[in-house]
């Protein structure tokens, strides 16, 4: 008996809810004791006056309950003789958008509801298109509560045609369009003959009972992403993990990405002992002639289809952040079983919902879907997402909240990582330092408007330029005149913002430098990313620390004032924040000690370090 | 493996148990010594083979647990030879916190919740495995395989990560912690039914026989030992019971049964008219009593 995992979804009050607690009522899944609750639950919270309320089966969080929504997720489990179903029962509120996806990822179809009297609504396509996104093709189009429409075939029909007419443009191979009430229940379980004679199809449950459940990666080449090495003693080392596709017997030659090399699988080792083969879906282990070296994260793969390795991809992206999208910015990244570290260099077009048009934008917000360039800091092997989910899926985490905020599928490798080489050159930055008699160095100076970063900073290079030091300042205002200029003060273009000057300052530091920036920078993200970006030991962060209403009060340039008659917006400390850095090098509190003595401080840790 | 349906949920349970070893500091099974643990025990084994379990398995002791199956405890931890931690709320050990004199809310947050938080913190584990199913009760199916939790080990079912495909976010800060439930898609009849194929050994207590027993809120409530103190007119009589689920014993009630053998038990178990956790007095304490404990650090 097979599985079928299938997702309810639609716009609010469609019913979904209502509609697997139907389903599992129906094939007899509800307890007796689990239906005395509910007929107490329903007097409590029902919507449905004397009637059970087959949502409250479902919605389980107090707080739907209370206010009669779903907020999350819900897995339902019930059996037909024919068929196994896990069903995740998904909520409509586009706020909660992220659940929603988070069941569509692993189910293989997709009940799509729509309230007849309502007909395909924004919410209703924003979940089409994101089922159609992440690889479901066969869906069914649940036109609900055809009693309140008096089981009108026109109103079905019109809906079916309209649905049609939008789904063209997706992916979907197919689509049956089925009218039902789920709190009645025709069409569900039981043909809805008796009120609606023209209808002939099937119900629901017949439906679910026939439709394909793909599961295509088991015919296509061998590949296993490396999840954990087991390595009990030195007479044992196996490669666990599970198989993305295809399938293995002891014998077949195979090769690693992203190292490129050969070996044998000489045995699939199981709890119960040996063997003989194995295929997709399987929890393994696998040995292999060859003492190679394989970490996590790598893939193992039939030597006839090696898996190919890129680090900078078009993908579709779904923002599930709160926090926008901020290309440029580091986030972590699990694509199978590897972690990375990417940013987004490129947001190429946002996907409106509604026309599907392609709209040019810097950022993505919640529930925005979009299509970006990424660029991960190693090579990753890879497939396609439509070719293999599991070697094409990954996700984004914030580096700081450790949240997941983006879920991505990769479309294609884009060739820059073969084309672009790094040009070695032979004058290395030790070299270019060493004739300049010192270190190079890059000060970063953090801290808000006013709090003494450019002061601090332009008497600190006289007294380096005084004992013949060779240094460059990078300060905020005069990047923006020149290099900078494109950029506003959004949190899209501070990232942007830094990271340019970030690099900036890596140029000159391989020049041999010393170079002092000046910036507010004000997301710890940013500055760990240009912390990144140089040698260790390279980066030296300065938090020039002042308090917020001191700033204020020096305001030198008069921009507190205007931010606070609302003529600046986004400005760092009165509407945009500012995040202190945890662990600096330095911490300079500028209203206890004169810029001369903030400049003794720095230069008594860089003699100390011999610059 | 012959049946694919438990090929599918036992590939997907090694993979989250293998994730937990690849990136956890210093994780631990809860181990409750049920069938749902016994299963993941299975699991965990089959894991890691030919290695053997890499982390500990952690036993919280109410101190009311019946005393077939701290037995089958101390016997299956030596038969395997995987290293098993207990953990018994001191204070509540020297206040003599019990269900039958402080009720079962009380005894259940001061020798569970709280006892688990305890051993969690002295320990320093930061990924914990639970046994629990989503099929088992409404908040429970609404959680995630990894379910994040914050400083103190509170839950927040309206904030949880999103949790696509296999791809499971195991990043945490100092002192937040994940607990993990491998089991999340198996229902107890796919327990049974594993249960029987594997021939995974479990506490006699599952199978029928006839055991002392007195009528308490219509159920039947086993006498295990002179911890049960009886009400006035109360006589212990003799039953065909069995368990369908395990805890504290005056807070689970037994069924009467006749299955002695695991095809009788997944017979019944595929035909019974009432959840298995009716059996559990916990849950009738209030609507969202599960959730509410969840939130403040129960499993």
């Amino acid at each position: 008996m097979d599985t079928l995992r299938f997702i309810t979804c639609g716009s609010v009050d469609d019913g979904k809810s209502t509609l697997i607690g139907r389903l599992l009522y129906e094939t007899k899944l509800i307890f007796e004791d689990q239906l005395e609750a509910l007929k107490l639950d329903s007097q409590k919270f029902g919507t449905q006056g004397e009637r059970l309320d087959f949502a409250l089966l479902v919605d389980g969080l107090q707080a739907e309950r209370e206010q009669g929504i779903t907020i999350d997720v819900a897995y339902r489990f019930f059996a037909t003789p024919n068929r196994r179903f896990i069903v995740a029962d998904t909520p409509g509120h586009e706020q909660y958008t992220r659940n929603m996806a988070t069941g569509a990822s692993t189910a293989q179809a997709a009940i799509l509801l729509i309230d007849a009297r309502k007909g395909v609504l924004t919410q209703t396509k924003r979940h089409s298109r994101i089922i159609s996104m992440l690889g479901i093709r066969h869906v069914a189009l649940a036109i609900n509560k055809m009693d309140l429409v008096n089981w009108s075939t026109e109103v079905f029909d019109e809906i079916e045609l309209a649905y049609r007419r939008f789904a063209h443009e997706l992916c979907f191979e197919t689509i049956t369009a089925i009218p039902i009430s789920a709190l009645e229940g025709q069409n569900v379980v039981d043909p809805g003959n008796a009120v609606m004679p023209w209808y002939q199809g099937k119900t629901l449950l017949n439906w679910l009972e026939t439709v394909r459940a793909e599961d295509g990666d088991i015919n296509g080449p061998f590949v296993m992403p490396v999840q954990w090495v087991n390595r009990p003693n030195l007479d044992f080392r196996g490669f666990a993990g599970r198989i993305a596709s295809g399938s293995v017997q002891p014998g077949d030659a195979v090769r690693i990405s992203p190292s490129g090399s050969q070996s044998t699988v000489t045995e699939i080792v199981v709890y119960e002992g040996l063997q003989q083969t194995a295929k997709a879906g399987e929890s393994i282990t696998l040995v292999l002639t060859d003492d190679i070296d394989i970490s996590r994260g790598d893939v193992i793969a039939s030597a006839a289809h090696p898996i190919e390795c890129a680090d900078q991809f078009e993908a579709d992206m779904l923002w599930m952040s709160e926090h926008a999208l901020l290309p440029g910015r580091p986030y972590a990244a699990l694509i199978h079983n590897k972690s990375a570290s990417v940013t987004i260099t490129h947001i190429k077009y946002h996907l409106d919902i509604n026309t599907g048009a392609h709209l040019a934008t810097r950022t993505l917000a919640l529930n925005e879907i979009g299509t970006v360039t990424v660029s991960f800091d190693r090579p990753v092997a890879f497939l396609p997402y439509t070719e293999n989910k599991r070697l094409g899926a990954f996700i984004l985490i914030d580096k700081l909240s450790n949240d997941t905020v983006g879920a991505g599928l990769i479309r294609f490798a884009l060739r820059r990582a073969v084309n672009v080489h790094w040009q070695a050159l032979e004058i290395t930055k030790s070299a270019r330092a060493k004739i300049k008699h010192q270190e190079a160095r890059c000060l970063w100076f953090t801290g808000l408007s006013g709090s003494g970063k450019s002061t601090v900073a332009n008497l600190l290079e006289k007294r380096l330029h005084a004992e013949g030091k060779h240094t460059y300042i990078l300060d905020g205002d005069n990047v923006r005149h020149g290099l900078n200029r494109d950029l506003g003060f959004t949190e899209a273009d501070r990232v942007e913002n830094i990271r340019r000057v970030a690099e900036v300052a890596k140029l000159l530091v391989d020049a041999g430098l010393i170079v002092l920036v000046a910036f507010i920078s004000p997301f710890r993200s940013e500055r760990e990313m240009a912390r990144g970006i140089f040698d260790p030991g390279e980066f030296i962060e300065i938090f020039v620390d002042a308090p917020l209403q001191e700033c204020e009060r020096r305001d030198v340039k008069g921009l507190y004032a205007k931010a606070r008659r609302g003529e600046l917006i986004n400005f760092t400390g009165i509407d945009s924040a500012y995040e202190p850095p945890a662990s600096p090098e330095i911490h300079l509190r500028t209203m206890e000690r004169s810029p001369d003595s903030c400049v003794d401080q720095i230069l008594s840790l860089l003699t100390h370090q011999r610059y | 493996m012959s049946n694919d349906v438990h090929s599918e949920l036992e590939s997907e349970s090694i993979e989250i148990i293998r994730e937990v070893a690849a990136s956890a500091t210093k994780p631990v099974m809860l181990y409750s010594i049920g069938k749902d643990s016994s299963v993941m025990l299975r699991l965990a084994q089959k894991a890691f083979y030919p290695a053997p379990i890499p982390f500990p398995l952690m036993h919280i002791d109410t101190g009311w647990k019946f005393r077939e199956m701290i037995a089958f405890r101390d016997r299956t931890a030596s038969q395997i030879g995987f290293q098993l931690i207990t953990y018994t709320n001191p204070r509540g050990r020297a206040e003599g916190i019990g269900p039958i004199t402080h009720g079962s809310a009380y005894h259940t947050d001061v020798m569970k919740t709280e006892a688990l938080k305890q051993a969690l913190d002295l320990h320093g584990f930061d990924f914990v495995f639970g046994g629990a199913r989503r099929d088992e009760e409404k908040s429970r199916a609404k959680e995630r395989i990894f379910s994040f939790r914050a400083v103190g080990h509170r839950w927040d079912p309206k904030a949880q990560r999103p949790e696509l495909w296999n791809l499971y976010n195991t990043r945490i800060s100092q002192e937040e912690t994940v607990r993990v439930f491998p089991l999340s898609n198996w229902t107890e009849a796919d327990i049974w039914q594993y249960i029987r194929q594997e021939s995974i050994p479990i506490v006699p207590l599952y199978f029928a026989a006839k055991r002392p027993v007195v009528k308490r809120y219509g159920q039947w409530i086993m006498v295990d030992d002179d911890r049960l103190p009886l009400e006035p007119g109360e006589t212990p009589e003799v039953r065909m019971i069995r368990f369908r689920t395990l805890g504290c014993y005056p807070l689970t009630a037994g069924i009467e049964s006749s299955a002695t053998t695991l095809d009788e038990i997944v017979a019944e178990t595929l035909g019974a008219s009432t959840s298995e956790r009716q059996g559990r007095v916990i849950d009738h304490d209030g609507a969202g009593s599960m959730e509410r404990k969840k939130q403040e650090g129960y499993f």
